[in-house]
C-alpha cells in the first residue's frame, strides 16, 4: 500500500502526517483520501501536481503507484 | 498635412518615399519601405536596436527624421551582407553563438561594422564602450564581444 | 541511460539553423507582419494608480473619420455570463480580462481602459485623447508592508486571505498565506551556537526584453481568426484569448513570430484579445505594438519583496535550523510567485528543521508576470546572504560551509519529496577549484558567492518528424525558440537518425499544425520538447526498419540501423535512410514519426556563482570585475547555447542586484519607464562572464538533459550583494546596490 505524505499545509486539513492507501492510480488515490478526510477537497487535489518517489508529475491523473511508493501533493510550478 | 517627398540612397540603391514631417527614419524604413530588419526597442535612442549608418555615421534611426535623409546614404542591416555570402561579422556572430533571441543582433552588427571601419584593432574595452549603446538582454555580451574581437582579427587578415 | 554516453552529434557547437535569418534581419518578429488593409491599434491607459471608473464615453472617438473601431471591457461580454462565471479557473480568466481592459476600476497607473483602431498609428494615438473617462480617485497602496496593514486601502473588496484556518471576515490585500515546514525550528535554533537573522528588500524589476509586445490579428465574418504575436507560448495565447472572448479553440489560429526576449514576461496576454475585438468591429486586420513606456508600466514585472531569513548552526558549521518569511507584491491582481519562493528558499541545504511562511499581497502596481525562476531569486537571495554571514562569523570558507550542508540525492525537501540525483556538490567543488576562486582577491575589492536551485518542469510537447523522399526531414515542433533551441532539436533528432544535423530542418508550427504544446519557459524546452523529438525520431527509425524488412523479406527485428544505414542482419543488403525514404511511396506511404507527450522527470538544476566587485567609495558606483557562473546542465546538447543561458541569467541577476528598480512617485506613477533610467547592464559595465558547465545527468531524459534557462538568475543577487558588502565592510540588506544606496551604507555604517 502506497504512502501519501501530507505537507504541513495539508496536515492542517487531515490532522495526520501520512496515510496508507489501497488505490493504485492517482485519481483513485484522490477519491480515497478525500473520502477519508472530509476537509480535503477532491477537485482541488485533482488540480495539484504530485511527486511519486521523488519524480514530479504535473498532470498525474492516470499515474500508477507501486505498493512501496511515496506520494506527495505539490503546488504546480510553471516557470519563466 | 501634406507629405514630404524624399530622395535618398538605401544600401547603395536609389530610393524615394513620402513621409509625414514627424515620421522617423525608423518608421519609414519599417512601415513604408518594408525594411523590417531594423528594430524598434524603445523609440528614444536608448537601446540601439534601430542602429543604421547615415552618411557613414552610426545613428539611432528612431532619432532621425525621415526628411533628414534627403540626398544622404543610409545603410541598414539589409545592406551588410554583399549578396555573395555573409559579412565576416555575421559569420562570427553565428560561430560564437553571439545571439539568442536575435532582436538586438541587426543593430549590433551594424554598430560592430561601424566600429571596425573606424577602428580595425579595438581593445576589448574600446569594443565594449563603442557598443555600449546596443542593449542585449539575453547574452550578457560575452559572446558578442568575442565575436567582434574575432571579426576584427579576421578582417585585419589574421586567423 | 546516460552515465557515460558517446555521442556522434550531441555536444557540438553547430551553427543554429535559424541563425542566418537573424544575422541578416530577415527573421520576422512580432511587429514585422503587415497585411493588406491593416490598421493600427493603440491603448488608452489610466493616469491614476487607483480609481473607480464612473463612465467611459467613446462617442467622440468613434465619430472621428480616421477611427475604425473602439474596444472596452464591455466587448468581453461572454465573461459576464453565468455559464462562464462558475467554471473552473473563472476568476483567473476574469483577472486576465480585467488586466487587458479595466472593468469597473483602474488598479495601477498604466492600466488599459480602452483601445482605438485607426488608419495610422499616429491617428490612433491622437484619437485616444477623444475618449472621456470619469474617475473617482481612491487612495493607492504602493508598498507591500503598507498593503498588509489593518487600515490599508483595499484593492478588491472580495479578497479574503486564503491560508488561515478560519476565513477572515474583513477584506484584505493579502490574497494568500502559505506555510511550509519540516522538523522543529525552535528545537533547531536552541541547538545552535550561532544564529544569524536579517531582513531584506528587493525591488520591482522588469524582465527587460528588448522587443515590446506586438501582434497583428485578423477576424473574419465567420469568427475565424488569426493572431500573429511574439510569445513564449502560442497555444497558451490561444487558450487564454479564446476564454476571454468566448471563442472556440478551433476558430483561433495563433502563429508564434520570432520572439525578441521573454524571460517569462511573454507567457501572458495583453493586446491579443483587444486587437481581435478591434479587428472584429472594423472588419480589418489590426496591428498593435506597445511603446517602451507601456511595456514598463503595464506589463508584468516581477514582485518586489520584503524578506526575513534566519539560520542557526553549530560551531562546526552544521546548520541546525533555517527559517524564512516573505511578502511578495503581486501587483493589481493576486498571483505572485510567492509559493515557489517558499519552496526554493532553503532547498540547497540539507537541514532537518525548516519553516518558511509566505504572503501574496496585492498593491497598485501592474500585475506581475513570471520572470526566470519566478519567486526564487528573491527568497534565495535572503537565504544566501545569511549563510554567507554565518560562514564569516564561523571563520569558515563559504564553499566549505555549503559543502558541509549541501543538498544531495536523498535530501528531504520542504515541499515534500526527497531529491533525486542532483549536482550541487559538483558545482560547489567546481567553484572551489575554479581559476576565479583560486585567484587572490585584488586589493580593495569585495568577493561574494551564492548557490541557486530551480525545479525545472516537463509538460506537454508535440512533435512530428516528416521525412522527405530525398532523406532530408522536417522537425515540426511547437516551442517558440527564445534562445537557440532549434539547434538542439536538430542535434537530438540527428543523434537518433544518425544523419548530419543539417539535413533536418526544425520549424515552429502554429496552433493548427500540431496538437497543444506548452510554452517555452520553465527550462522545459530542451528537456521536454527534446524528449518528444527523440521519441518521434525513434518512430521514424522503427518505420525505416519495417520498410527495409519488407523489401528484404525479413522481420523488422532482423534489421539493424546505424550511421544512417539500415542493414539486413540475416543477409548482405543495406539501404541508406535516403533510399528508404525515396522508395517510401512504394512500400506503404511517406515516413513520419510523431510524439505527443507529457514529459515528466524534469531534473532540477543547481548553480553556484562567484563575483568580485570594486566599489568607488566616493560615488557608490559598483563595478563587477570578475564573474564566474557554474551550473549543472545534466548534459549540454549545444555547449554554446548552454553557456549563453548561464551568462544571460547571470547578467540579468547582476542588473537586478546593482541598478534595476521601479521608482514610483507619491501618485503611484513610475518615473523611470525607459532604458535610460531603468538601468540594465550594458556591454561597458561588464567583464567576460566565465562559465563552467557541470554535467550530472538527469536519469529521466534519454541524453541526461536538465533545463538550464532559469537557475542562472538566482545566485547573482546574493553573490553581488555579498560582494558589495564585503568591499565596503557593511551589511547589504536592500537591493539594488545602486550608487545612492551604497553611498548611504558607507556613510551611515
Amino acid at each position: 500500500m502506497a504512502i501519501v505524505i501530507f505537507s504541513s499545509e495539508l496536515q492542517k486539513l487531515t490532522g495526520e502526517e501520512q496515510t496508507r492507501v489501497d488505490a493504485e492510480v492517482f485519481k483513485d488515490i484522490v477519491t480515497e483520501i478525500s473520502n477519508q478526510y472530509s476537509a480535503l477537497e477532491h477537485d482541488e487535489l485533482m488540480e495539484m501536481a504530485v511527486a511519486i518517489d521523488g519524480e514530479i508529475i504535473h498532470t498525474p491523473l492516470l499515474e500508477k503507484v507501486a505498493a512501496t511508493s511515496e506520494v506527495h501533493f505539490l503546488y504546480r510550478i510553471s516557470g519563466g | 498635412m501634406a507629405k514630404s517627398h524624399v530622395t535618398t540612397s538605401i544600401n547603395g540603391q536609389p530610393q524615394e518615399f513620402l513621409c509625414e514631417p514627424g515620421d522617423t527614419l525608423l518608421d519609414v524604413l519599417r512601415n513604408d519601405l518594408n525594411l523590417t530588419g531594423t528594430k524598434e526597442g524603445c523609440g528614444s535612442g536608448d537601446c540601439g536596436a534601430c542602429s543604421v549608418t547615415l552618411n557613414g555615421r552610426l545613428v539611432c534611426s528612431c532619432l532621425v527624421l525621415g526628411v533628414e535623409v534627403e540626398g544622404a546614404e543610409v545603410e541598414t542591416i539589409e545592406g551588410v551582407s554583399t549578396g555573395d555570402g555573409l559579412h565576416v561579422i555575421q559569420e562570427k556572430f553565428l560561430e560564437h553563438a553571439a545571439l539568442q533571441c536575435g532582436i538586438c543582433t541587426p543593430g549590433l552588427i551594424v554598430s560592430a561594422k561601424a566600429l571596425l571601419e573606424e577602428n580595425p584593432n579595438p581593445t576589448e574595452e574600446e569594443a565594449r564602450y563603442y557598443l555600449a549603446g546596443n542593449l542585449c538582454r539575453c547574452t550578457g555580451y560575452d559572446k558578442i564581444i568575442r565575436a567582434v574581437m574575432d571579426s576584427a582579427e579576421t578582417l585585419r587578415g589574421g586567423a | 541511460m546516460s552515465e557515460a554516453q558517446e555521442f556522434k552529434y550531441i555536444g557540438q557547437r553547430t551553427i543554429r539553423p535559424d541563425g542566418f535569418d537573424k544575422v541578416t534581419g530577415r527573421a520576422a518578429y512580432g511587429a514585422d507582419l503587415t497585411l493588406p488593409g491593416m490598421i493600427w491599434g493603440k491603448t488608452l491607459r489610466s493616469p491614476h494608480a487607483h480609481a473607480k471608473i464612473i463612465s467611459i464615453d467613446t462617442s467622440k472617438a468613434e465619430a472621428h473619420p480616421d477611427v475604425m473601431s473602439v474596444a472596452t471591457f464591455e466587448d468581453f461580454v461572454t465573461l459576464q455570463s453565468e455559464s462562464v462565471a462558475g467554471t473552473e479557473g473563472a476568476s483567473g480568466v476574469l483577472d486576465v480580462a480585467r488586466n487587458c481592459l479595466a472593468d469597473d476600476k483602474v488598479l495601477y497607473h498604466g492600466h488599459a481602459i480602452a483601445a482605438i483602431a485607426a488608419r495610422t498609428e499616429r491617428a490612433a494615438k491622437d484619437a485616444l485623447d477623444l475618449i472621456d473617462v470619469e474617475y473617482e480617485l481612491l487612495p493607492s497602496v504602493m508598498d507591500v508592508e503598507d498593503a498588509m496593514k489593518e487600515d490599508s486601502p483595499v484593492l478588491h473588496d472580495d479578497m479574503f486571505t486564503a491560508g488561515y484556518d478560519e476565513k477572515p471576515s474583513k477584506a484584505s490585500n493579502i490574497a494568500t498565506r502559505v506555510e511550509m515546514k519540516m522538523g522543529d525550528v525552535d528545537a533547531g535554533f536552541a541547538e545552535a551556537d550561532i544564529i544569524v537573522e536579517r531582513e531584506f528588500r528587493t525591488p520591482t524589476a522588469h524582465q527587460g526584453y528588448i522587443e515590446p509586445h506586438a501582434c497583428t490579428v485578423t477576424y473574419d465574418e465567420n469568427g475565424q481568426s488569426m493572431v500573429w504575436c511574439c510569445t513564449q507560448g502560442h497555444f497558451d495565447v490561444r487558450t487564454l484569448t479564446a476564454k476571454v472572448l468566448g471563442m472556440e479553440l478551433g476558430k483561433l489560429k495563433v502563429i508564434a513570430s520570432e520572439i525578441g526576449g521573454g524571460f517569462g514576461g511573454k507567457t501572458v496576454i495583453y493586446q491579443e484579445p483587444v486587437a481581435l475585438v478591434l479587428s472584429k468591429k472594423s472588419g480589418r486586420p489590426v496591428k498593435m505594438v506597445m511603446d517602451r513606456d507601456e511595456v514598463f508600466i503595464a506589463t508584468g514585472p516581477t514582485s518586489a519583496a520584503k524578506l526575513k531569513a534566519k539560520v542557526g548552526a553549530k560551531k562546526d558549521g552544521t546548520i541546525t535550523a533555517m527559517q524564512g518569511w516573505m511578502a511578495y507584491e503581486a501587483g493589481a491582481f493576486k498571483g505572485s510567485p510567492m509559493v515557489p519562493g517558499v519552496m526554493t528558499m532553503f532547498t540547497p541545504y540539507d537541514c532537518p528543521n525548516v519553516l518558511v511562511e509566505g504572503f501574496d499581497v496585492v498593491v497598485n502596481k501592474s500585475k506581475v508576470a513570471a520572470y526566470r525562476a519566478p519567486g526564487a531569486p528573491q527568497a534565495e537571495y535572503a537565504a544566501e546572504m545569511v549563510v554567507n554571514e554565518l560562514a564569516e562569523i564561523l571563520g569558515m570558507d563559504p564553499i566549505d560551509l555549503r559543502l558541509k550542508n549541501a543538498a544531495k540525492e536523498g535530501t528531504q525537501t520542504i515541499y515534500g519529496p526527497k531529491l533525486k540525483r542532483v549536482g550541487l556538490v559538483e558545482c560547489l567543488e567546481a567553484a572551489k577549484n575554479s581559476p576565479h576562486y583560486q585567484s587572490a582577491l585584488p586589493e580593495g575589492q569585495g568577493r561574494g558567492l551564492a548557490s541557486g536551485f530551480w525545479f525545472n518542469i516537463g509538460g506537454q510537447s508535440s512533435v512530428s518528424i516528416n521525412m522527405n523522399p530525398d532523406g532530408t526531414g522536417t522537425i515540426v515542433e511547437g516551442s517558440p525558440d527564445i534562445g537557440g533551441s532549434r539547434a538542439s532539436m536538430q542535434m537530438m533528432a540527428a543523434e537518433v537518425l544518425q544523419i548530419e544535423p543539417k539535413n533536418l530542418k526544425p520549424i515552429i508550427a502554429d496552433t493548427e499544425n500540431l496538437p497543444y504544446s506548452a510554452g517555452t519557459g520553465g527550462s522545459r524546452t530542451t528537456f521536454a520538447t527534446g524528449m518528444a523529438v527523440i521519441e518521434a525520431s525513434e518512430k521514424v527509425v522503427a518505420q525505416v526498419k519495417e520498410r527495409a524488412a519488407a523489401v528484404w523479406n525479413v522481420t523488422a527485428e532482423q534489421v539493424e540501423y546505424a550511421d544512417g544505414v539500415a542493414r539486413n542482419t540475416a543477409g548482405e543488403d543495406s539501404m541508406t535512410l535516403a533510399e528508404v525514404c525515396k522508395s517510401a511511396e512504394k512500400t506503404g506511404g511517406q515516413i513520419s514519426g510523431n510524439a505527443n507527450i507529457n514529459a515528466r522527470g524534469a531534473g532540477p538544476s543547481f548553480a553556484v556563482h562567484l563575483c568580485d566587485v570594486a566599489v568607488d567609495k566616493e560615488t557608490g558606483k559598483v563595478d563587477v570585475t570578475r564573474y564566474t557562473a557554474i551550473q549543472d546542465a545534466g548534459k549540454a546538447i549545444h555547449p554554446g547555447y548552454v553557456e549563453g543561458q548561464l551568462q544571460g541569467g547571470a547578467v540579468q541577476g547582476i542588473g537586478w542586484a546593482l541598478n534595476e528598480e521601479y521608482i514610483y512617485n507619491s501618485d503611484g506613477v513610475m518615473e523611470n519607464p525607459g532604458f535610460l533610467d531603468y538601468r540594465v547592464p550594458l556591454a561597458s559595465d561588464l567583464p567576460m562572464i566565465e562559465t563552467i558547465t557541470v554535467e550530472v545527468p538527469n536519469a529521466f531524459h534519454p541524453y541526461g538533459v536538465r533545463g538550464v534557462g532559469e537557475t542562472g538568475i538566482i545566485p547573482p543577487l546574493g553573490a553581488v550583494g555579498y560582494a558589495v558588502g564585503n568591499a565596503i565592510d557593511r551589511k547589504v540588506e536592500e537591493l539594488p546596490c545602486s550608487p545612492p544606496r551604497v553611498l548611504a551604507l558607507i556613510q551611515n555604517g
